[in-house]
């Protein structure tokens, strides 16, 4: 792949990444710059790796034995490699936070839901907490649908607004980056549009990493889209020109549909 | 043709004798249930039903008897309280480290040896309780008499403890992983996820195995038969000596009472409270686990 600079603030960069699952290489050398308050989509067909290169963000596979990363994900401002052995997994889970590709709320209420990632970082003042849950389920656009039931199991909601649900929750703690993994591929129409509104509003505040099966969906929200093959980055860049003027072959026939 | 009808004949051979053999089981169960009725009726004609359940003395041996069950069924929580001090804890702490924290090899080495703490015979625990951690208590409680409720519900506690860990872990383990997973997401550690979240998505499951521990405390009877102490003591202090249901039941049946008489009857009355009890605790145990299947 050539390489594609971008001229945006830069909020995560993966330079030479690799990445093993024991004896097999699932990553090759990638390089992404993720850029700060817009959305980065990663599409490409079932196995081509974007899940895998999504969860090095929040260093998910450290919770599996015999994973190994190579090279580098940057974060900024800071400019430090948060696959770095000398980097605590909990510290960068800290600061970027995931929504799933089936909704995963805990069994506990909504309210606490909403209230855990702060629970678990030692916030238990109830003034701090009602404000943030508010804010939260306001940011997640789930506040006037479950206002009134905070107090209720969270497994009452739909999957739709579980989904919400789990938005808000990865909202709670203010993360400087939320990494979305398919999750829209679990709901219905109405749902995923209301999740992709919320994502385009989210953007505004943070920045945004989109694993999506779906390539209209990253057509229609994203601002740069990366496509994925056999555990490479085939193309990077802005999502009009990947859409529309792809430069090379693969991406094209991924696009076009004549694979997938 | 011939062939046909010999595998037909072989098909309704096998399948009578499976019938057959389901149905002992349950033969036997009604068989207990109903001999357990005539018996305690006899009892009941002679002992009003009021008496047995208000009454506080027990000396159905002595020349003039007393038949209040209350000194045994507080004899038999008191031992099977102990028992839940220790076992619960311990066996939820061994259920957390066994499905989160250890590593795979040496789980499947440490599941069985807990499991094997089931396996030692329950006479081995009694003189254990007896001879082995009882003196070990007098040194710090000097007030302990020799029998007591406390040795045989800490040991019987230990006893219990595969019961609680095994049942506990699987329904940790059967919790789903993008469950685990979204809570690590959070910035998590291994010990909040496991009480925050795990606990709470598995507690059907683990209310389930204290559940089960609890009958089994209830029904056992060797460990106190030896070391309480056979003493009808009606009292909630664990110093002092006590009988349970159970111990009572072997204590008679040891003896030379004749058949027929009152206090052969007695063995039977006391056989239904202890039935009715485990048949309580299982029940609920029972709705507990098919409350597990539906959560997830």
């Amino acid at each position: 792949m050539s390489e594609t600079t971008i001229h945006e603030k830069l909020k995560a960069e993966v330079k030479d990444l690799n990445f093993h699952y024991g004896n097999v290489h699932a990553l090759k050398n990638i390089n992404l710059p993720v850029a700060e308050k817009k959305i980065t989509a990663l599409i490409g067909p079932s196995g081509c790796g974007k899940t895998t290169l999504l969860r090095c963000f929040n260093r998910m596979h450290d919770l599996y034995p015999h994973n190994r990363y190579e090279g580098e994900v940057i974060l900024n401002p800071e400019n430090i490699n948060i696959t770095g052995k000398d980097i605590d997994p909990i510290e960068v889970r800290m600061r970027i936070s995931m929504v799933f590709q089936k909704p995963n709320p805990f069994p506990k209420s909504i309210y606490e839901n909403v209230a855990y990632g702060l629970r678990v970082r030692g916030v238990n003042k109830k003034s701090m907490l009602d404000e943030k849950v508010e804010a939260s389920l306001r940011g997640a656009a789930l506040w006037n649908e479950a206002k009134d039931r905070l107090y209720n199991s969270a497994f009452d909601l739909s999957g739709g607004q579980q989904q919400r649900l789990c938005i808000a929750r990865a909202l709670a703690t203010d993360p400087e980056i939320l990494l979305f993994d398919e999750p829209t591929s679990a709901l219905d129409p109405i749902s995923t549009a209301k999740i992709e509104e919320l994502m385009l509003s989210l953007k505004k505040q943070i920045t945004i990493l989109i694993v999506t099966h779906n390539m209209q969906q990253a057509a229609r929200i994203s601002d740069y889209t990366g496509f994925m093959m056999l555990g490479e980055l085939i193309e990077f860049d802005k999502t009009d020109k990947i859409f529309t003027a792809p430069s090379e072959k693969l991406t094209e026939d991924y696009i076009t549909g004549r694979f997938g | 043709m011939k062939q046909k009808t010999s595998k037909k004949i072989k098909e309704f051979l096998i399948e009578t004798v499976l019938f057959l053999s389901a149905l002992s089981s349950v033969l036997i169960t009604a068989g207990i249930v109903i001999i357990l009725s005539y018996e305690s009726f006899g009892f009941f004609k002679e002992v009003p039903i009021k008496e047995f359940l208000t009454g506080t003395q027990w000396t159905p041996l002595f020349a003039e008897p007393k038949f209040g069950i209350l000194p045994l069924v507080t004899g038999t929580l008191l031992t099977t309280f102990i028992a839940l001090l220790v076992s619960l804890p311990l066996g939820l702490i061994a259920a957390i480290y066994l499905s989160e924290y250890a590593p795979h090899r040496f789980r499947e080495i440490v599941k069985p040896v807990l499991e094997l703490l089931a396996a030692v015979p329950t006479v081995v625990y009694g003189y254990f309780a007896l001879l082995f951690l009882t003196p070990i208590l007098q040194k710090f409680l000097p007030d302990l008499s020799g029998f007591n409720a406390l040795a045989p519900g800490i040991i019987m506690g230990i006893m219990i403890i595969p019961y609680v860990s095994s049942v506990s872990e699987d329904a940790m383990k059967a919790v789903p992983m993008h469950i685990r997973e979204g809570s690590y997401a959070m910035g998590a550690t291994k010990l909040q996820t496991a009480i925050k979240v795990l606990i709470p998505a598995a507690f059907s499951g683990i209310a389930a195995a204290f559940i089960m521990g609890i009958s089994r405390a209830v029904g056992e009877t060797m460990v106190v038969a030896i070391a309480a102490g056979m003493m009808p003591n009606f009292t909630a202090n664990p110093m002092e000596p006590v009988q349970t249901l159970t111990s009572y039941i072997v204590q008679v049946s040891l003896g030379d009472v004749p058949h027929g008489t009152i206090e052969y009857k007695t063995i039977f009355a006391a056989g239904v409270v202890l039935f009715l009890m485990t048949l309580f605790f299982n029940i609920i145990g029972f709705w507990f686990r098919k409350k597990i299947r539906e959560a997830y």
